[in-house]
């Protein structure tokens, strides 16, 4: 290869051969700064990161130096030995993509400049739909560019041929890459591409991505720590045009259904081509989709797509959307990452976004192309996302992004990369030790760590070794470890992959006097979680209907449609996704200061003045926290902003620390702005006379054992505990040949749970657990951060009533349980009373 | 009915049930269930266990399944606290005592140990099932595939035929209830009055949903009660009350 030539300062590229710039030229396009500089680093064998906004030709930019290469090489081997390639038994180019359905299309788009220059160049998908005979052909003769998933690649690399079939290989290219880094699937990527270097030497990385917090972090986890990727970055091109839902309506004090804004949004949908309407969670789209039938009087295709469909129904959404047949779909983050969609010229986001970055990906899939602004609609549910949109708004001005920071790598992921490791080939310990430690995710691996985990794999790491015998590896006279038998691999094949779907149930529709247990249409599957918090009787929307639950079977939900047309269960849950730790600074910036106060509807700033007049508003830093009383009950509220998680996670440590106080917490309920705690003892009076102080009752020392404790008993460790078991092969999802007759012969998680915390609580795995839960499910360091942050800046206000910033929490009281038709007529009653108490 | 209470009723012990038994009625006789997931038969002073699954963990471990073995460890002092507290003369294991016919020979040293020292402290009796149709002789103890106790009837497999006063097992029964937005999910004891299956004593025996069709042949929905298994005491919550799962 030759040595590396700058780029001239020029319009003139003089890295694209004559051929591309041709068809460029015939498309009318010019290649573009970051294309070229993409090309340069290939060239010079550099890898590279290309940060870009949705809509700027990052996949063609991905694959230019590819292209360019092979084509460049076939025509010098054409030319050498009468027009034959040399041969070669590997692919040349790998691209991972953390969706099948990008991966196809992808391979698409490829096919048209492929076609159109006559390039001598095989692209091929291989994903989980690839059939059996097509993927041995593709080891037998392979493509130059092989498009896959993450998924696949362990399963590439876990195969015995593994050496043989990447030893060609050049170039890998990551897209979406900021979708992966920061999950367990893309512990498992690093792992993988960890396997590639050593298998490839000289490999390449390009890799794709949206705007990031923390672009460096992001170079090293993709080129390595003392090679970090080239950072090529695509200005953000024309500014979105984002607006907050102007509306005459009432904005709710607290719910999340938005029914208030539902005729401006179907006016909105009317007034576009084609709308695409985000929502945070399933049963939120359900409600929208059915209220906007309700009102769709012009009978406008508007249609659902949610990840609980049945697939058969999504294919059809996006094959109508694909074809500009639809008005409006209204999703969820399915529709996040990746697929090009017809012509979309408007995005309307109802409820808060949570993260100003994931406002912008979203905002990105209206009008997929640079040069044109995108159009936004946010509209707020209830008054404090009316804050949180506002900052979003803000925030994506500003181009500030929270992206969720890079992780260190979960045990139980690199436990199943092992065994698929001792399935490629007998590896010696300290080489894998030094492979695995060359993942930025896994660098600060110590040893101890990584053998406990080698015997984890073994025999299960019990200290108890009661397992030698049935040993999965073993360690031979040679020093390296091997799989026992072929049924080992067998089960790692079957068992791949970091996507641990939480239990669901089919929902099957049958008649009011069907008999549960037989038949029934297939609606769609739907979480076991959720199943669970509902009584037969209950009804609910699925896939656009209310449905009445009539009775649960084994693994399948039968529903009845209900004769009512309003379901009894409201979507109570806010989202899965917590408020991010920049929006909630911004949201606590904005409370603290009224001259921002007039972008905000009337509304709104009226009652945060009244806020200002009845108690008080905290300053950025400080944390208010407001007691009273109310009938019976004593109440505290305070304000951290910190998200959903960190909440929950404070209120049960809260309830556990006044009780001990003899404080009586009697419950206590969490959003993403507040938490309250009610009792029987007068809090407000324990705290005014320093029994405790409020800095003692919000002490970090509540983080010890407090926490151990609580979480130890509490059903969230063993939800994680499931994913963990799963992930890391202790229990598996599939075995070969082997169909469950019955729930009773799985083993259940959660007896397994009980018994390792019985007689081992150290396990490598009930470790992998806590971290695991801490980190997501609990959010733990933020909490942990919220109170260091507040530490000697609690604003205590005792109050006679209660005040309008603490209306909202006090609204979710009982919506998170689930009631009857009943209990909701008394809500909305009481939910009138609170506000004329508040602001009377 | 009321003359069979009474005539089992002059055998009580001194002082009173130990706290945390409920009675129920079965067939006619009236039995108590302890918190553990034993049936009490105080009448002759029978302890009933259902479904010990002994070494379940190591049964998995053989194809890959690398569960924690101590399964058969936490088992044992479970029943070995059930069995100090109630001091029965006669054990009825009621079958799938081990997980598999191999299992009694994957004891472990210490276990095998403990568990000869429960079957020889007592009369002790092992009712096969499916999982150990023969029960290997070293353990010690008597084998039968049905016993009659007290007016019962004990076998591991409900009959495929209404037995009145039957008592079993295999089933492995467990119910959700729903509260606070939520469910929690309990092994328990579930009887229509005529017959009744127990609980799975097992420390990794799984669950089978009471709403599921294999206690439709067994149990009347209607009539059937449960009585789940709380942390130190049991709750009887009828089957009309509480949700399919």
């Amino acid at each position: 290869m030759t040595a590396r030539i700058p780029p001239p300062p020029t319009d003139e590229p003089p890295i694209l051969p004559a051929a591309f710039a041709g068809w460029f030229a015939g498309r009318g396009w010019t290649p573009r700064p970051h294309q070229i500089a993409l090309l340069d680093h290939a060239r010079a064998g550099r890898s590279a990161l290309l940060i870009a906004p949705t809509g700027a030709g990052k996949t063609l930019a991905g694959f230019l130096p590819t292209l360019v290469r092979l084509t460049a090489e076939k025509a010098a081997a054409a030319g050498r030995i009468g027009g034959r390639a040399p041969a070669r038994t590997g692919i040349r180019t790998l691209y991972i993509s953390p969706l099948k359905a990008l991966a196809v299309d992808v391979a698409r788009n490829l096919g048209t400049p492929v076609l159109e220059m006559g390039l001598p160049i095989t692209v091929e998908t291989r994903t989980g739909d690839t059939p059996v005979h097509k993927r041995r052909r593709q080891k037998l003769a392979p493509p130059d560019i092989l498009l896959t998933t993450p998924e696949q690649l362990a399963l590439l690399i876990s195969a015995r041929d593994a050496d043989r079939f990447f030893s060609d290989l050049d170039e890998v290219v990551l897209d979406e890459l900021h979708a992966l880094v920061t999950s367990k699937r893309g512990d498992l990527l690093s792992l993988g591409l960890a396997r590639l270097r050593r298998l490839a030497p000289g490999l390449r990385f390009t890799g794709l991505s949206a705007t990031v917090a923390d672009p460096d972090g992001l170079r090293e986890w993709l080129g390595g720590v003392t090679t970090p990727a080239e950072l090529v970055t695509v200005a953000g091109g024309a500014k979105p045009n984002i607006s907050i839902l102007d509306t005459e309506e009432r904005i709710p004090w607290a719910g999340h259904s938005a029914r208030h804004a539902l005729a401006d949004v179907y006016a909105l949908i009317k007034a576009h081509k084609t709308t695409l309407v985000f929502v945070n969670t399933r049963s939120q789209a359900e409600m929208l989709f059915h209220a906007l039938w309700t009102i769709n009087d012009d009978t406008l295709p508007i249609a659902l797509h949610h990840g609980s469909l049945d697939r058969e129904q999504r294919r059809r959404v996006e094959a109508a959307m694909a074809e500009n047949r639809l008005k409006a779909v209204v999703c969820t983050s399915t529709l996040d990452l990746g697929i090009d969609w017809g012509d979309v010229d408007l995005v309307v986001h109802v409820g808060a976004p949570k993260g100003a970055s994931r406002l912008a990906q979203r905002i990105g899939r209206a009008n997929h192309r640079l040069d044109e602004p995108s159009k936004a609609v946010l509209v707020p549910a209830n008054r404090f996302e009316v804050l949180e949109c506002r900052a979003a708004v803000d925030g994506n001005y500003l181009g500030a992004q929270d992206t969720p920071p890079l992780k260190a790598g979960a045990l139980d992921v690199l436990a199943q990369h092992v065994l698929g490791m001792a399935c490629a080939r007998a590896f010696e310990a300290d080489a894998l030790y030094g492979e695995v430690t060359s993942a930025w995710p896994y660098r600060e691996l110590d040893r101890a760590t990584f053998d406990r985990v080698v015997d984890f794999v073994a025999t299960g790491g019990y200290a108890l070794r009661a397992y030698e015998r049935y040993a999965k590896i073993r360690r031979g006279q040679d020093g390296m470890w091997r799989v026992t038998n072929p049924q080992v691999a067998q089960q790692y094949r079957l068992n791949v992959g970091t996507i641990i779907e939480a239990p669901l149930l089919k929902v099957r529709l049958i008649g009011k006097k069907g008999a549960v247990g037989r038949g029934g249409r297939v609606l769609g599957e739907i979480e076991e979680y959720f199943i669970e918090t509902l009584a037969p009787g209950d009804s609910f929307l699925f896939a656009g209907e209310v449905v009445q639950l009539e009775g649960v079977r084994e693994t399948e939900a039968f529903v009845s449609r209900a004769q009512s047309d309003e379901p009894k269960i409201p979507s109570y849950a806010g989202g899965k996704f917590p408020l991010s730790t920049y929006l909630a600074a911004e949201v606590r910036a904005m409370l603290a200061d009224p001259s921002r106060w007039p972008s905000l509807p009337p509304q709104v700033g009226e009652w945060l003045a009244m806020q200002r007049l009845k108690s008080v508003l905290p300053s950025r830093d400080e944390m208010l926290v407001e007691t009273f009383r109310r009938g019976d009950r004593f109440y505290l509220v305070a304000y951290p902003f910190e998200g959903r998680l960190a909440h929950q996670t404070l209120g049960m440590l809260l309830t556990r620390r006044l009780d001990r106080l003899g404080l009586k917490p009697v419950g206590f309920v969490a959003t993403d702005y507040a938490i309250s705690v009610w009792g029987l003892e007068d809090m407000g009076r324990a705290f005014a006379a320093g029994r405790p102080t409020l800095g003692a009752l919000f002490d970090a020392d509540m983080l010890g054992d407090d926490l151990e404790e609580w979480l130890a008993e509490s059903y969230l460790m063993k939800r994680t505990f499931r994913a963990c078991a799963l992930i890391a092969g202790l229990v598996e999802r599939r075995h070969p040949g082997k169909e469950k007759s019955g729930r009773q012969v799985t083993v259940s998680t959660d007896l397994v749970y009980d018994v390792l915390r019985e007689h081992e609580p150290d396990h490598i795995l009930m470790r992998a657990t806590w971290e695991d839960a801490s980190r997501t499910l609990l959010d733990v360091g933020r909490l942990a951060d919220m109170l260091s942050r507040v530490r000697g800046r609690i604003v205590h206000k005792r109050l006679e009533r209660i005040s309008p910033l603490a209306v909202p929490i006090l609204l979710e009281i009982g919506r998170e349980a689930v009631s009857g038709a009943a209990d909701e007529t008394i809500l909305a009653e009481s939910a009138e009373d609170l506000i004329e108490e508040a602001m009377g | 009915m009321n003359v069979a209470a009474a005539a089992m009723g002059g055998t009580e012990r001194s002082g009173g049930a130990p706290a945390g038994l409920a009675s129920a009625r079965v067939g006619g006789v009236i039995v108590e269930l302890h918190p553990s997931g034993a049936l009490w038969l105080s009448a002759t002073r029978t302890l009933v266990v259902a479904d010990l699954h002994f070494e379940k963990a190591s049964s998995f471990a053989r194809f890959g399944q690398l569960l924690p073995p101590y399964d058969t460890a936490i088992t044992l002092s479970r029943l070995e606290a059930v069995v100090a507290a109630l001091a029965p003369d006669r054990v009825v294991a009621l079958g799938d005592s081990f997980h598999d016919r191999g299992g009694a020979a994957r004891l472990s040293a210490a276990d095998l140990s403990r568990l000869s020292a429960l079957v020889g402290g007592r009369e002790w009796l092992w009712v096969t099932g499916n999982h150990d149709p023969e029960i290997s002789d070293h353990l010690g103890g008597a084998r039968a595939a049905d016993v009659e106790i007290g007016g019962l009837v004990l076998r591991h497999e409900p009959s495929a035929t209404f037995v009145e006063g039957e008592v079993c097992g295999h089933l492995h029964p467990a119910l959700t209830v729903v509260g606070r937005g939520r469910g929690v999910r309990r092994r328990c004891f579930a009887t229509d009055g005529h017959r009744l299956v127990l609980p799975a004593f097992g420390s990794l025996a799984g669950g089978l949903d009471l709403f599921d069709q294999a206690f439709a042949r067994v149990l009347s929905r209607a009539r059937t009660v449960a009585h789940l298994i709380g942390s130190e005491r049991l709750y009887r919550i009828p089957l009309t009350a509480a949700r399919g799962r």
